[in-house]
Formats: structure tokens, sequence, C-alpha cells
């Protein structure tokens, strides 16, 4: 929090000498080892570790990539599929890259949903939120740059119809497509810049990221209760207590993970991939990844292109703007009994749309994806400012100390959580 | 509120009832059979014996039209895959003609095959294909068995279970499935079924009209087998399909194998990790 002082203690002459001078290990004391943090967090707490985890690996595996692709037409498949056959490892480090864009997703899927279910994005986290949409918003788009590389079919016709996206614009629409693909269709030049804008992105996102923790060690983190710690017993310090369970977090991702890399390696991606990008053949079905599928539900659902797109982008858009469009007084939807049905109802919207946004845009698909992008919208528009005026919220309790000592019954024999408090600055 | 709650559940249930009929009637999705490979699965394991057949049959059959220029001499001769011996691998690709060069003088000049090249081109290039084989193009089939999968063919309730059931048996055969299930699909065409020229009829492929004759025509004994295996058409289809697997992902097996350790190691990790966070929260109440 704010507030909060760093208790660093410079113990070598090496320490004293540099913390007056850059006080970086004090900041770093302060921040990530003894920064109180809720005490009833609960492992969706751990996600945030986990997608600065992913990142990095992201970034890392990139980097090796990049040391063996080459971003050309004639070239760029052919690169790919040495690395996966004739680099050392190179099947590894493919996999993980490919694999990791997708487990970046599930995990910051996790992270929103579970963002959405306890209120986070209330005062005084809407700029902690905002930045938030703005790590999505470039995850997205360093995603969408990324699949292209590999010059398969589906990169291709993937980046063929996103980047069409932008003609719906009047009257500049086409050229501004004309500008993004450098010339009048996806070519060679487009491969060559969507490899320097993906190789960009990555360090945009951790500049975002670092100033989403920057937010959120301002504000302090939001718990299951939604209730601001007001106590030194409302907190433990950050090491060893929420880093030992971020740990355990961490470690059961990774088993996720290194499942779909070496077992399942191509099953989040389309087979068609593996077939090189051939201007002149359409493929069948032109899908997203999984990841972009619920919003090319929404894209589709619209009659209009322009519609479609402008849909589609606000389905993100409106995300900035939940802060001011739930009503409530309670952060928590476990204290909102009306609402708690509606977050669930939303979730199936989202996965419904993801569905949908699988199949072909006909017949009765595209009504169904109407009727959830209808609800997708009215969700924030009408049932978040309407529930939080209606609703009668369950009794909270007075602190988290309360919350986490009350349903422990009255064992006597227990620290009270002064005690507590203390025994864990002691550690 | 209770009420438009009500309304709104039935509102969901009609149409899901409706998202079912839909998918009933556009059933032209063809059902491709699983099979079991010795390589299916997170245990799975070639069969060098099969993949040393399917690539006899990929040479006296499948070579006269598709290349497979990702596979090199040396992969025939690595661990994970078919593992002929060295020598016999040499001689083969000694006996191929490969164009090298430019020499001193700037010519380009013809010399024995080494290790290290790949297997040999047919065509110059889509054109010449295409011309030879009247305007169809027999696809490289290095990247087959990754390049073609199987569906799913359910109902939308029924589809995030397929899905989890995949994920947790390691389902990724479906490219060898698809191949196998083309080359044993060449069937004659039901009545009234107009088949274009040129065309050949075929159960498993989409639209049921494939330009690739029947390559097993012949039929049983096309190919003759060294070792035992009855030489039939059904045999070859398993047999190359499972070598064309292997060619799409020579790694497997060592991907599999380092994948359990890394498994293993994690859960084990995660573990300790556990009981450490354990001991280190009971020093308070949460």
């Amino acid at each position: 929090m704010a507030t909060h002082q760093s208790t660093y203690e410079p113990k070598s002459g090496f320490e004293k000498w540099l913390d007056e001078r850059l006080p970086i290990m004090r900041m770093m004391h302060g921040q990530f080892i003894d920064y109180p943090t809720p005490r009833n967090l609960n492992y969706l707490w751990t996600f945030g570790g986990i997608l600065t985890a992913v990142l990095a690996l992201q970034i890392l595996t990139g980097v090796v990539l990049a040391m063996h692709y080459i971003p050309s037409v004639n070239e760029a498949f052919d690169s790919v599929e040495r690395i996966r056959r004739d680099v050392n490892y190179g099947w590894l480090i493919r996999n993980m890259h490919a694999v990791g864009a997708s487990m970046f997703f599930l995990a910051v899927y996790v992270h929103i949903f579970r963002g959405l279910y306890y209120g986070s994005y209330k005062a005084p986290r809407e700029v902690l939120w905002i930045i938030g949409v703005l790590i999505y918003l470039v995850m997205m788009a360093t995603a969408f740059l990324g699949y292209t590389l590999p010059w398969g079919q589906m990169s291709f016709w993937g980046a063929t119809v996103i980047t069409n996206f932008f003609s719906a614009i009047p009257l500049v629409g086409q050229s501004i497509v004309e500008w993004l693909w450098g010339g009048y269709a996806v070519s060679g030049v487009t491969l060559n810049r969507f490899f320097s804008l993906h190789y960009l992105l990555p360090f945009v996102l951790a500049g975002l990221v670092v100033l989403h923790i920057w937010a959120l060690h301002v504000s302090g983190q939001n718990n299951p209760t939604g209730i601001e710690p007001q106590t030194k017993a409302d907190t433990v310090p950050m090491s060893p207590y929420a880093v030992a369970k971020d740990a355990v977090g961490m470690a059961v991702f990774a088993i996720l993970f290194a499942w779909f890399v070496f077992f399942v390696p191509d099953y989040l991606g389309h087979a068609d991939n593996y077939n090189e990008a051939n201007p002149l053949v359409t493929p069948p079905h032109i899908v997203p990844e999984w990841y972009f599928l619920p919003f090319y539900a929404i894209l589709r659902a619209i009659p209009s292109k322009l519609g479609g797109v402008i849909a589609m982008f606000g389905a993100i858009i409106i995300l900035v703007f939940i802060p001011w469009l739930d009503t409530s007084r309670v952060r928590s939807t476990k204290y909102r009994p009306l609402y708690r049905w509606f977050f669930w109802l939303f979730v199936f919207t989202c996965l419904a749309l993801g569905y949908l946004g699988s199949k072909p845009a006909e017949g009765v698909y595209v009504t169904w994806a109407r009727v959830f992008t209808f609800y997708y919208f009215a969700h924030f528009l009408i049932v978040m400012p309407i529930i939080g005026i209606i609703e009668t919220p369950k009794p909270m309790p007075r602190s988290i100390s309360e919350a986490v000592l009350g349903k422990k019954g009255n064992s006597g024999a227990r620290v009270s959580p002064a005690g507590a408090a203390a025994a864990a600055e002691k550690r | 509120m209770f009420k438009i709650h009500k309304s709104l559940g039935a509102m969901v249930a009609a149409g899901l009832l409706a998202v079912t009929a839909q998918a009933a009637s556009a059933a032209e999705a063809i059902k491709i059979e699983r099979q079991s490979w010795p390589f299916s699965g997170f245990f799975g394991t070639f069969d060098k014996a099969q993949l040393q057949r399917g690539f006899q049959v990929y040479q006296e059959v499948c070579s006269s039209c598709h290349e497979l220029r990702r596979i090199s001499y040396r992969n025939l001769a690595q661990p994970g895959g078919p593992e002929f011996p060295e020598d016999a691998v040499k001689a083969l690709a000694a006996s191929a003609q490969v164009e090298d060069g430019p020499d001193d003088t700037g010519a380009m000049f013809k010399r024995p095959g080494l290790l290290s090249d790949p297997l040999p081109k047919i065509y110059a290039n889509e054109k010449e294909a295409r011309s030879i084989h009247n305007g169809a193009y027999p696809p490289d089939l290095s990247l087959m068995a990754r390049a073609r999968n199987t569906e799913n063919v359910a109902p939308w309730y029924i589809h995030p279970f397929l899905m989890l059931r995949d994920i947790l048996v390691g389902y990724q055969e479906g490219g060898a499935d698809y191949i196998y299930a083309i080359l044993t699909g060449y069937k004659e065409p039901p009545e009234g079924f107009e088949l274009m020229e040129g065309m050949h009829y075929n159960a498993a492929f989409p639209g049921h009209q494939i330009a690739m004759a029947n390559p097993f025509a012949a039929g049983d004994g096309q190919v003759q087998y060294q070792d035992g295996t009855p030489s039939t058409v059904e045999n070859y289809a398993r047999d190359v399909a499972a070598f064309l697997y292997w060619t799409s992902d020579p790694k497997v097996e060592e991907r599999k194998r380092i994948g359990w350790v890394v498994i293993l190691y994690l859960i084990v990790t995660s573990v300790l990790l556990y009981i450490a966070k354990k001991r280190i929260w009971s020093r308070v109440e949460h």
C-alpha cells in the first residue's frame, strides 16, 4: 500500500553504499518482501504471478526462436520446420512458445474473471483495471501478429481477414489496410513488418505490466471479501506467505502447461496451419485461435461489416468503463446473491460465444451468436447498473480478519489476530 | 426479478434445442474412425518394423507422385524413426543422383546422394506437377499427418467432454487416422452419385471426390513385405500412415519421453511446494 514503508536494512558495506546512491534494494524489499498482502487471498490470486512468469517465458523462447526464424515468404514456413526438426531442442522451444500463447490467454481469462467476480475494478483500482485492459489488447495484437509468422494457411488467411476489418472504416478504410499491408494484399512485406512488431510488442507489454504492478502496489490487492485491510491483523507479509502460495499455483499451472507442450502440442492450433500459405487457395473454414473465438462470434453476429467491427472492438473497450457501470457498493460477488447468477450467466455467454465462433456463420448459429452478443453487452450496460441499485447485499464481515477467523469457530487456543500478525512479523 | 430470470432460462433452453436440431441436420461432416496405433497415447512408441514397411510402401507406391522433401536420408537412420542401418541408408542415398555445384568452372554437376541430402525432388515446381497430373497437385507428404485432422462430430453439449477426453488421453493421431481412412476409403460410388471427370470416389474425402486414383488399385500383394507381415492393402494403408506420422514429427518419441520426466518432476515439485506452503501458513490463522 502507498503508506507502506520498506523495512530494508542494508547489511554489508556495499549494500549501504548502493542504498545511498540507488535505493533499488530498498524498493524491491518494500514491494516484494515485506509488502502487506491480504491474509485471505485464494489461489485465484496466484494468476498475476503466473502471468508474469508466462510473459517472461514467451520472451525467452521467442528470442531463441527469432535466432532461427526467417521472416520471408519463401523461407518462413521452412524455417519453422527446420526449428521443429533440426535445431537442438527446437521442437521443445517452438512448442513452448506456441502453447505458451494459449496458456497466456487461459491464465489471463482466469485473471480477468477473478477480477470481475471479486470487483477488483472498483475504486480505488480503476487505473489498475484499465491498464489491465490495455495489457489484454496488446496481448491480443501480439498473439495475432505471432500467429502470422509460421506462414501457414491459417496464418495467411487469418491475417487477411483481420487486417480487412480496417477496410470497414468509411472513406479511409482501404488506405489504412493498404498501409498496414505495405501493398495491395498480405505479402512478404506484411510478414516482415509483422515480425518486427511481434518482437517489439512484448516489451511494450512488459512495460505495461510494470505499470500494472505499480498501480496494484499503490492501492493494494483486493481480496475475496472485497473489504480493504484495516489493521495489520488483516495482512501478512508478501514473503514468505503470498510467495509460498504463488509458488504452488505456478508449479501446478506448469503441469498443465507441460501437458500441452509434451503430449498435445498441436491440440490448440489448427491442422491447416501445417499447410504452407497459399494466396490462391482459401481454406474451407477460416477460424481464429480459440482465445479470439468469442470476439469472432460477435463480429459475425452483426449483419453489417462496420457494425461487426465496432461491436467486436466495443466488446473489449467496454471493459474500460466497468468501474463506473457497476453501481453496487459491494465489491465481492460473494455478498451479492442476485448478481452472482448474472455473473455465471456472463461466463456461460462467453463460453457459448466461443463455441459459436468456431462454427460456420450460418443458420441457427448466427441467431444464437446474436442472442449471446446481446447479453454480452447487456451484462455491462443494463445488468451491472441496475442490479447494483436494486440488490440487497448479504451481511458482510467487518474486516478481513473477522471473515478469516470468524468461520474457524471459537478455538480459544488459537492465537488472536494481533498475535498472529506479530508472529508473522517475526517469521 | 425472479420472473425475468425464469423466462430467460426458458429462452436459453429452447434455443439450445434448436442448435442441436441444426447440428443434426448439417451432418455432412464425415466421421473418421480412430485407429489404435502403437504410437498412440503418451506411452506409445513407434514400431520400427512398421515404419520400415511404411517407407517401403512410400518408396514403391507414393513416391511416384508425392515428394517427401522435409525428410533427409540421415533421418531414416536416426533414433526415434524407422532406424534403418546406416550403411543401407548410405547405399540408398548413393543410388540417387543429386545436382550440386556450381563447381570452379561455374557449372552444375551431378553426384551420388549423401546422408545429408533430402529425399529426391520429383517436380521442378508446382506448375510442372499440375501439368503432369491433369491439373491436380500431389502435395508433399512430409507434413500430411499434421496438416489433416479428425473432427469430433457431436452435439454442442457433448463437445466439452470430447475435448477434455482428447486432452486427457493425449490424442494427436488425427492425421494418421485421416490418411488411413483415405487410403482405405476407395469404394464404388453409391447409386446416382455424380462423379466429375478424372475424379475418384472416396468415402473419407470431403465431398467424396478425390483427384488421386486408388494407389493400391492392384490390391493385396502390390507391395511385397519381407518381414512376414501379410501384404494386404489394409496393412499398406496402416503402415504408410504410421510412417507419415513419423515424418510429420520426427521428434515425437523424444518429446513424450522427456515429457514424462518433466511432468513427474513438476508433480513432485508441486507437492513439495504445497507442503512448504502449508508449514509456512501454519504460523498464521487463515
